[in-house]
């Protein structure tokens, strides 16, 4: 097999140096019942390796073949040739945690310069090297918070946020004996401000609002800064679509005491949603509580500036079952790829992306309310995604918009209630005129009208040739 | 940028000096009016419709740098990195083995780089499938019911293990009190048993190394949720008495959860379904190849027998009787989200790809791990001390006994190891060898550099008996010297702050 090394005669020498007659006497000890060889087909060679996934891929409608509009969570914004090529550089893609900071110094050095971006953004004091992805990156902040609010037992969550997020919560929550209370948005889209103080009591540890919201709508962190710190307990501002920090006043503006959510939409590829870039930021008075791996500057033997690791005691290969955090590891190289995207954006950059894509989210949440029948049922401020009300069911309609080439936008109804409404995000990606193709499609309600139903599969991106199907297993 | 320009002024007088490593922060690069990036033209109206109040102004700090400055800083950052296409990485517990390039190549398709997870079902049966896939092939290789895939790394799939215990406990009368774990474990057993509301008790070792069942008998009770064990364990040796320990656990009803970390050993060659084990996390990032990243991201999907099935985290990747798949998120009995959409859809591109590539020959890779590992054995046994002389699979724990008598300890082995061109092993785990070094140098790996490993090992021994100044005050050839780790703890730098 290609990618094992030794030999036929290598193996034999190995054999006789350990003075063993065959590899089989090395698995004596795994009883004789339980061996069993895989049912799997034969070895594939590369070019089969990429016919196989080739196919697979073919199936997927993607941003770069469709009008796209799909957000909720993970946006479709600019990733720089740079940001991903750099990515393949060995040095980076196979070199494990940096432990070793001798030999490990740029890994460190970027995590710094990543944590410096996070914190510039979030207008917070520390933050950390990454967590997995935004759902639980919020329960790392809300875990957080109860450390710092000791016998605690209750987190304040508005609905506005994600509802993955709010599920996650409450999976870890189950079994470590906190529970979630939940505060309704108002009509206009925004957290019920009266609502959220009344729900804040003694026993609240956090108090966490999304910015812009699940429904795209802005909210100001400020109400839940206000409603935590009347009664001791800690505000946490959670962020899904991070381009808004460069447009938006910051959590820490706002009097947030700790940041988390999604980095995806700087410098990391959708990924069909992973892996993607959990964040996390704090006021320096509570960084001894941070969760997960952090990157502190340093000298060495030398007196040179150097990078490592550091409060690693509080982890749990060293503190086992008394760790801040069950999280091992942190997305080294997302965190890489954005560090990489923030620094080449930097300060106008950034900003650009995020006022182009308010423009024309702007733009078509207008053209959208122009059409009879349809309606913007959110009269709060957004950012770049909105909720559109139709007059049908949303589901049905945007798997035949897909079909035609438009990813039009996400159905609420895989959540909640409400049949009729679902999400649009723009981004600077969009183009104008397949934002009034969009529209046009919307106001045919994708009758059949013009275009031509396209089966995906066939719009590909390898010219006309149709890619067969195969199956991996 | 001082200290660059001296590097380079010593380079230029001393052609034996190394190359300069001091790379400045890309915030000490940035110059003001400077643009690395373009956009397209705006084709809207300009506009903000958001409360002035809810803007910020401009963000202070944030770089100003062209492309070029970017492609240098990070390229020069990058050889200041240790990598497996470098040499040999020999992190126990870690395996880090060779990373295919072709799966990272498939990765980028568009179909998965771009494709999103909310698309309408019609038009994702291409990722729905490879889900579904890399399903079966784990399941197949281990033996068990079903496969969540959902968990971002392996200490979350432990998490979601032990959370699936929970509630197939609760439903049966109570969800019990304790988690069972040998002293040998990961330190993410404790704290994962710990997130899912469970007192920890540690079982001692064995004088082999493995779990004493007279140890196991007494403390497996009906308060027991599960046992937590490492096959084979940490010091690299299989519990050869698996059978028996399942049928302990089993008798008072509880779940024996295996952490997969070390899998790389016997894939392909048994299955744990069949030992017994009931639930089982992998690190797609370890057995599976993909790439470590410097840290992440990883992938830590969870095989579960048939008892455990109802509880696995929502949603779950179906197929129709007419072939098509769909989301299942309608799951009563489910523990719920570990995080959002399906898990790190990029790591199963690479799996599918990896698994692909060995197919039913995928017992080569724990053959030639257990060989590679044998064979350094063989070659450092009396060099280094060896407190557990059990067979030895895929890793092999030495410590560094003979040398303290000449001030010598694990770490500086470690760091000297460095000046030789290699990664250190890990040191200092597991706990219960004391000075460990814990060497695991897996399949990916000829003959030829396992020689030249075995030959610096032997050669610090040397070192460490004649000049042990040398090995303490090693590594001497890194970017930097050794890093004043206890100096970055007390005196907390974690970022850079713009001048005001």
């Amino acid at each position: 097999v290609k990618f094992l090394p030794i030999s036929d005669s290598d193996r034999s020498e190995m054999l006789r140096a350990i003075g063993v007659s065959s590899i089989e006497d090395l698995f004596a000890s795994i009883p004789a019942e339980v061996r069993h060889s895989p049912n799997l087909p034969p070895p594939l060679s590369e070019i089969e390796v990429r016919r196989l996934l080739g196919s697979l891929a073919a199936r997927n409608a993607n941003a770069r073949e469709s009008a796209f509009f799909l957000g909720a969570g993970i946006y479709n914004h600019y990733v720089s040739a740079i940001a991903d090529q750099m990515l393949y550089r060995a040095e980076w893609l196979t070199s494990y945690t940096p432990y070793q900071p001798e030999v490990s110094q740029g890994t460190l050095q970027s995590i710094f310069e990543f944590q410096t971006h996070i914190c510039l953004l979030t207008g917070l004091d520390v933050a950390n090297a990454s967590l997995y992805e935004g759902a639980s990156a919020l329960v790392e902040a809300l875990l957080m918070a109860s450390r710092l609010c000791r016998g605690r037992r209750r987190a304040v969550l508005s609905a506005g946020i994600h509802p993955e997020y709010r599920e996650t919560v409450r999976t870890y929550f189950s079994s470590l004996g906190f529970t979630s209370i939940e505060v309704p948005v108002k009509a206009d889209g925004r957290t019920d401000e009266n609502a959220l103080a009344a729900a804040v009591d003694d026993d609240t540890f956090a108090v966490a609002i999304q910015s812009p919201n699940f429904y795209g709508v802005v909210e100001d962190w400020q109400i839940g800064s206000r409603a935590a710190h009347q009664k001791g307990a800690l505000s946490v501002a959670v962020v899904a679509e991070a381009v808004s920090m460069a447009l938006l006043a910051s959590p820490g503006e706002r009097g947030a005491d700790i940041a988390c959510g999604e980095g995806q939409s700087l410098g990391v590829p959708m990924h069909l949603g992973g892996p993607v870039l959990g964040i996390l930021a704090c006021r320096a008075e509570h960084e001894r509580q941070i969760p997960g791996r952090l990157v502190g500057e340093t000298r060495d033997a030398e007196g040179r500036r150097a990078f490592c690791l550091t409060l690693s005691t509080r982890e749990q290969h060293i503190r086992r079952e008394r760790a801040t955090s069950n999280i091992c590891t942190n997305q080294g190289l997302m965190a890489l790829a954005s560090n990489i995207h923030c620094s080449l954006l930097g300060k106008r950059g950034l900003r650009e992306v995020a006022l182009q894509s308010h423009a024309k989210a702007e733009y078509l949440k207008g053209e959208i309310a122009k059409i009879p029948a349809w309606r913007i049922p959110f009269e709060g401020p957004t950012f770049n995604e909105f909720v559109v009300e139709g007059p049908e069911p949303a589901a049905p309609l945007l798997s035949r918009l897909a079909r035609r080439g438009i990813l039009a936008g996400v159905p609420l109804s895989r959540w909640e209630d409400s049949a009729n409404r679902f999400l649009v995000a723009a981004t600077e990606m969009n183009t104008r005129e397949e934002m009034d193709r969009l529209v046009a499609a919307l106001r045919d309600r994708a009758g059949g009208r013009g275009d031509r139903e396209v089966p995906h599969g066939d719009t590909g991106g390898t010219g006309d040739r149709k890619v067969p199907r195969r199956e991996p297993f | 940028l001082s200290v660059e320009i001296e590097e380079k002024a010593a380079a230029i007088r001393d052609p034996r000096h190394p190359e300069p490593r001091h790379e400045p922060l890309v915030f000490e690069r940035s110059g003001e009016g400077k643009v690395g990036y373009s956009l397209p033209p705006l084709d809207v109206p300009e506009t903000v419709a958001i409360p002035a109040a809810l803007l910020r102004a401009e963000i202070a700090g944030e770089t100003e740098i062209t492309e070029v400055e970017v492609a240098r800083h990070f390229t020069r950052l990058s050889k200041l990195n240790f990598s497996i296409d470098q040499d040999l990485y020999p992190l126990g517990s870690c395996t880090m083995k060779h990373n295919p390039r072709v799966n990272e190549e498939v990765a980028r398709l568009p179909g998965f780089a771009a494709a999103h997870p909310l698309a309408p079902e019609e038009v994702s049966q291409g990722a729905l499938e490879l889900a579904w896939s890399l399903e079966r092939m784990l399941s197949e290789l281990t033996g068990l019911a079903r496969v969540t895939l959902q968990p971002a790394a392996g200490a979350q799939g432990e998490l979601a293990g032990i959370l699936m215990v929970r509630a197939a406990l609760t439903k049966r009368g109570g969800p019990r009190t304790t988690v069972l774990i040998p002293d040998s474990a990961h330190g993410t057993n404790p704290a994962s048993a710990h997130f899912a509301g469970y007192k920890v008790r540690e079982l001692k070792s064995n004088a082999r190394g493995t779990l004493d069942l007279h140890v196991l008998e007494e403390a497996m009770t009906e308060d027991v949720a599960a046992l937590m064990l490492t096959v084979p364990n940490t010091l690299g040796i299989f519990e050869n008495q698996i059978l028996e320990i399942a049928r302990i656990v089993h008798a008072k009803g509880g779940y024996l959860y295996c952490d997969g970390a070390n899998f790389n050993s016997f894939v392909g060659i048994a299955k744990p379904g069949a030992m017994g084990i009931d639930v089982m996390h992998m690190n797609l990032h370890k057995t599976f190849s993909t790439p470590h990243g410097g840290g992440g991201p990883g992938a830590g999907p969870v095989a579960v027998a048939g008892s455990l099935v109802p509880f696995l985290p929502r949603p779950t990747v179906e197929r129709r009787a007419d072939g098509s798949f769909f989301l299942d998120h309608d799951r009563p009995e489910s523990i719920g989200r570990l995080r959002t959409f399906l898990g790190n859809f990029g790591m199963f591109v690479r799996a599918l790809a990896y698994i692909s590539s060995y197919g039913n020959r995928i017992g080569e890779v724990a053959r030639g791990a257990v060989l590679n590992a044998n064979y350094i054995r063989a070659g450092l046994t009396g060099v280094y001390h060896l407190k557990y002389d059990a067979p030895t699979m895929h890793e092999v724990v030495f410590s560094d006994k003979k040398q303290t008598a000449w001030g010598v300890h694990a770490m500086d082995i470690g760091k000297r190891l460095m000046d030789y061109g290699f990664h250190p092993p890990t040191i200092s785990f597991p706990l219960i060898v004391y000075g460990a070094l814990m060497i695991e140098p897996t399949e990916t790996e000829s003959k030829s550099g396992l020689d030249a490993f075995v030959a610096a090992m032997r050669e610090i021994a040397r070192e460490s008996e004649e000049e042990p100044q040398i090995v303490k005050t090693a590594p001497h050839t890194t970017p930097v010297r050794r890093v004043d780790e206890v100096g970055a703890a007390r005196n907390l730098v974690l970022r850079w702050k713009p001048e005001s």
